[in-house]
């Protein structure tokens, strides 16, 4: 059986982490790079341009792209044949996390939810992480990780329809929550949505959509041609970037589908600012 | 049409009642940072009738949580953070002299009434261009409640800040104005 340090899985989430805070993937770039060049709105055109120079000045000066540096969500693929040495996966990515946001100078930004007292002197800077594991074949640890801000999950919705309502009531579920959204998660967006499963099933599905790389079709050629469609329908709401007003509202559609309960058809729609931070390492 | 502004803070009821929603300002002075937990505070001091903790007669108040600054910065990156969640307390500081606020996303009826009645307005930044607006951020100090880490009340001095007038003194709405333009109706 392979075998992984506890330090070197620490080092590497770390490194991630403060990579990933000030450098804008390259997929992100070239969905604000299309909006720029399609969008009709000369407000929201200016306001395009500010994301492209902010992305450029972070990744220059190492600065974070968004003062709000995000709650840490890694999707983890263990290797059922590699183990890990001197400690537990999830206290080696939460020590990772813990060091990246203090030493990349990134806010602590986890509290109470009742009392919103900030949890960095009691349970850890920045922590916990939000951690989601799978078990696979192989001998590696995969670890695919978002920083995700407040901004956009707050607009981010849930609900079971009923099954006659089918793929036009998704769409007109999708559609009520991004135009209801309108500026507040930071258009223009990337829109995660799950579908199908359980309820729990289709929330989890709905961020995992949100680690594809942006505008990456689902490999079913099905599920493709839904997410071009959801993506043609929520652009005609007009929001435009920063909700301004304008033609380029939403950068991409991801769906991940699943078989469901006959009684159900649960959705989710998780919604990601145009500051889409996501990276991943193999070890 | 949109037009341009420089203004620097403290802003006057001339100055408000020159601003119209989709106007672009390049902001320049001093500001004050306040999110949720600080604004809670400071609409308390002025219900027990107490002295806030900077002068808000013509005052910006910037909703932003920053990074913590690097050495040698005066402040880390510094986008604006989603304004609804200050709604219920903006009316009362509005009242009381405030004149401007910066943030990003909705804001509810009753602020913007209260912009209406004492002439204040509510700008826009664009959100997660943190680090592009951390940089015309020149100094930074806090100057209140130091225990809300992120959340304490700083001053700022700003050079040139741009904002977009969302909400102005005359009820115009930007975000209601700029969505319906670009609506593709079925």
């Amino acid at each position: 059986m392979r075998e992984i340090a506890y330090e070197d899985i620490v080092k590497a989430v770390k490194n991630m982490v403060i990579h990933t805070a000030t450098n804008l993937p390259e997929d992100a770039v070239t969905k604000l790079k299309e909006a720029h060049e399609k969008e009709k709105s000369p407000v929201a055109k200016k306001v395009l341009e500010q994301l492209l120079e902010n992305a450029d000045i972070a990744r220059e000066e190492k600065r974070p792209l968004c003062q709000d540096t995000g709650l840490a969500v890694y999707f983890v693929k263990v290797g059922q044949d590699v183990k890990v040495t001197g400690g537990l996966l999830k206290d080696a990515i939460n020590e990772g996390t813990e060091q990246g946001y203090i030493e990349g100078y990134l806010r602590a930004s986890t509290c109470d939810c009742f009392t919103r007292e900030n949890l960095k002197d009691k349970i850890g800077y920045n922590l916990p992480a939000i951690i989601h594991i799978d078990l696979v074949e192989g001998d590696k640890i995969e670890i695919e990780y978002a920083a995700k801000g407040g901004g956009s999950e707050n607009v981010s919705r849930a609900r079971v329809l009923a099954p006659a309502q089918g793929k036009e009531g998704v769409i007109e579920f999708v559609k009520s929550v991004i135009s209801e959204a309108g500026p507040n998660p930071c258009p223009p967006i990337i829109v995660g949505v799950g579908i199908g499963g359980t309820f729990e099933k289709a929330a989890i599905s709905s961020k995992y959509a949100l680690f594809r790389e942006a505008g990456q079709p689902h490999p079913d050629p099905e599920v493709a041609a839904f997410e071009q469609e959801l993506l043609e329908e929520l652009n005609k709401l007009g929001i435009g970037a920063m909700g301004m007003g304008g033609t380029q509202t939403v950068l991409a559609v991801h769906v991940e589908k699943n078989p469901c309960h006959i009684a159900s058809l649960p959705v989710s729609v998780n919604v990601q600012c145009h500051s889409s931070r996501h990276s991943h390492i193999t070890l | 049409m949109s037009q341009i502004h420089y203004l620097t803070t403290p802003l006057s009821d001339e100055d408000i009642m020159n601003l119209k929603a989709g106007d672009i300002v390049y902001l320049s002075g001093t500001i004050y940072t306040a999110r949720d937990a600080a604004h809670k505070r400071l609409v308390d001091l002025i219900a027990k009738g107490e002295e806030l903790p900077f002068p808000l007669r013509g005052a910006v108040i910037y909703f932003v949580g920053p990074t913590p600054p690097k050495p040698g910065d005066p402040i880390g990156s510094a986008g604006p953070t989603t304004s609804y969640r200050m709604d219920s307390y903006s009316p009362t500081l509005i009242e009381h002299g405030l004149k401007g606020m910066i943030g990003k996303g909705k804001r509810n009826q009753a602020v913007k009434d209260a912009c209406k009645e004492h002439k204040a307005v509510y700008f826009g930044a664009t959100g997660g261009a943190g680090a592009l607006l951390g940089k015309l951020i020149k100094d930074a100090k806090v100057i209140a409640y130091e225990e809300l880490g992120p959340e304490a009340v700083r001053e700022l001095i700003i050079e040139n800040f741009p904002v977009t007038v969302i909400n102005d003194a005359y009820g115009n709405d930007l975000y209601e104005e700029g969505r319906k333009q670009y609506e593709v109706k079925d």
